[in-house]
């Protein structure tokens, strides 16, 4: 792995408290990420791969360890400097889409701009292009409710990539989706990591895995195999 | 998220939400709308009696002295016996005073009784008819529409002139021209040589139905008993030399009565602030009043606002969690929220100050009381709405921002 790694994990631990009983998520995970790399990582229900996938995005911090993004420590860093790092570095997309349903594609594009501080017309001008990137050009004053499922996707990884973030984190990205248009949207990502860019999918369906060129997979919330593959 | 931003977001918000937000704001609706209807008539009545009361129907810098005060709060049956028992006011009286008074001072003096005027066929009954002096129209500020006034050469030589109120010449001659024309007052005739400009009403009351002759003339026979005045009218040029007149006259009228140090006026100087008194404090009760009801009604209304919003960042728990997954900080989402509460209590501000308004023009519209929009309380009224709207806001705002985006996005 000669490119520089975007992402360095050392130790890393989880722990949640529910009651009395602490569970243990994640036991000591080292990980490095290079720089486009198109990574999988997969293991069985309660292995610790969304906790995992949380603290990769910023959006919770680990009980223990260390977690370097460009080189920036940010296992430290308080509420609002991790938002702005979730902002800045991380572009996500989930299983359930997560789109404001008030909201059209546009504006639901818009929206990591708007908290980046962009004015409205850099905006509109970025969002329309991400959205054309995806192919939805002409659905732009769409509300989710009159999109399709795939299409919705699309919007959701368009918004994702506005901000020109170092990592695409997906989360399940087609476990809401028919296998024709996970296909789809798998084609999606393949094209965007052939432009340069960075992916890490969580799954645990083996055909969505086998689109990437690293499989880590995690057991008992520690990295049980890691090996590179021809992407399928 | 900029400010103007934070702005639109609100009023989409709101208004895909027209039935809940209308309900949401009937407190701070309320309560701005009573603040302007209310602050609105006071400031008219206020405005009303220091204008018209004061100013015209008294006279500035005006004092009257009278037996006893024309105007006065509900005085016990005590003091109105002792007030009946007193000694008249003399044209000797009004003489001395006018002759030994240092300031410059318009003097006159005057009675007054109501009877019938005839001109013809014509009959006005119940009319008020003064006997006065010369310089009685100018201290009571009466413009000439037609003819003049009566001079002191008339008054000293008793002259059966008479100078009409503009409604009484209109009821006695329609359109024809009133000046040389002669009425009867009480079998006698009276050439009438002017007609006042009209002085509309105060409290409905029309201020245009009377009539004055010089007190000199016959009137003085039904008016007062001879010798005697209802009042002595004294204007002069500025406050302070009203308040040195006045000081003066009571010294003139205690001498000429004879009282002892240790005595009570027995006769009264009434200006117009004396009357005013009387307005003020019914005035000053209205307004202590308000702010009690006006912030009751606000408390509701910051209450209901409170409950809104806390079942709108409950129902948008996603929402947040989606927008801080995307980078939204603590003070972005509070800054959301807060913006949003402040909007629906500004709105309603801004819906009670309309009301407010509209009901005031409505009282002064369909009753003689006036009423004049107060721009403070306008401002009052919008800077309560947003302050209402940011302190109830607060609460459900700090705990949307506290939430945790991971948890927040998996909530349904």
């Amino acid at each position: 792995m000669s490119a520089p790694s975007i992402i360095r994990v050392r130790g890393l631990t989880r722990d949640y408290h529910l009651g009395s009983e602490t569970i243990r998520a994640l036991r000591g995970v080292d990980l490095t990420i290079a720089r486009n790399q198109y990574v999988a990582i997969m293991g069985p229900s309660g292995s610790g791969k969304s906790t995992l996938m949380n603290v990769l995005g910023c959006l919770d911090t680990p009980t223990a360890g260390e977690y370097w993004l460009n080189g920036v420590g940010v296992s430290r860093m308080n509420d609002d400097e991790l938002a702005r790092v979730r902002n800045r570095e991380i572009g996500f997309v989930f299983q359930t889409f997560n789109l404001l349903p008030r909201a059209t594609a546009l504006h639901n594009v818009e929206l990591p701009l708007i908290y980046a501080g962009v004015s409205a017309a850099e905006r509109r001008r970025r969002a329309s292009q991400a959205l054309a990137r995806v192919g939805l050009q002409d659905r732009m004053h769409h509300r989710p409710n009159e999109l399709s499922g795939g299409q919705r996707q699309r919007v959701a990884i368009a918004r994702a990539l506005v901000n020109e973030p170092s990592i695409l984190l997906a989360d399940e990205p087609t476990g809401n989706l028919d296998s024709g248009t996970s296909s789809e949207i798998m084609d999606v990502f393949a094209r965007l990591h052939a432009q340069g860019q960075t992916i890490i999918v969580v799954t645990h369906e083996a055909d969505i895995a086998a689109r990437a060129h690293r499989v880590v997979t995690l057991r008992d919330g520690v990295v049980h195999s890691d090996r590179l593959q021809a992407a399928a | 998220m900029p400010f103007n931003e934070a702005i639109r977001l609100a009023i989409r918000v709101l208004w895909s939400q027209k039935m809940k937000s209308g309900f949401s704001l009937v407190g701070v609706f309320i309560g701005v709308t009573f603040l302007i209807a209310v602050v609105s008539i006071v400031e008219g009545m206020n405005r009303y009696m220091t204008d018209r009361f004061a100013g015209t129907f008294f006279g500035v810098n005006t004092f009257h002295l009278r037996r006893f005060p024309e105007f006065s709060e509900d005085v016990p049956a005590e003091t109105w016996r002792q007030w009946r028992r007193r000694p008249r006011i003399t044209e000797d009286d009004a003489q001395a005073v006018a002759a030994s008074l240092s300031v410059p001072a318009t003097i006159a003096w005057q009675s007054t009784a109501r009877a019938t005027v005839q001109y013809r066929g014509r009959i006005a009954r119940d009319i008020e008819i003064t006997g006065a002096t010369d310089k009685y129209f100018e201290i009571k500020n009466y413009r000439i529409e037609r003819g003049r006034t009566f001079t002191a050469q008339e008054v000293r030589a008793g002259a059966t002139v008479i100078v009409l109120g503009n409604e009484l010449a209109k009821r006695l001659f329609d359109d024809r021209d009133p000046i040389g024309r002669e009425v009867k007052i009480r079998d006698i005739l009276y050439r009438v040589i002017g007609v006042v400009e009209p002085q509309g009403n105060l409290f409905g009351i029309s201020l245009d139905k009377f009539a004055v002759a010089p007190s000199t003339s016959p009137v003085k026979k039904f008016t007062n008993p001879p010798g005697l005045v209802d009042a002595v009218l004294i204007r002069t040029g500025s406050v302070p030399e009203m308040r040195l007149a006045m000081e003066q006259t009571e010294a003139i009228m205690r001498s000429r009565r004879g009282l002892r140090p240790n005595q009570d006026n027995n006769f009264a100087l009434e200006t117009s602030e004396g009357i005013l008194d009387v307005w003020g404090k019914i005035n000053r009760i209205l307004l202590a009043a308000l702010p009690g009801l006006v912030s009751i009604s606000l408390v509701v209304g910051g209450i209901v606002i409170m409950n809104i919003m806390l079942m709108a960042v409950a129902e948008r728990t996603r929402e947040i969690g989606i927008r801080k997954a995307l980078g939204a900080r603590r003070r972005d989402i509070m800054r959301q929220f807060l913006v949003e509460s402040a909007t629906l209590a500004v709105v309603g501000a801004l819906i009670g100050i309309a009301t407010g308004i509209l009901l005031a023009q409505t009282v002064a519209s369909t009753t003689p009381l006036p009423a004049s929009v107060a721009p403070w309380s306008i401002l009052v009224g919008v800077l309560l709405g947003g302050g209402v709207g940011i302190a109830a806001g607060l609460y459900p705002a700090s705990r949307a921002a506290r939430l945790d985006p991971v948890e927040a996005m998996r909530h349904e």
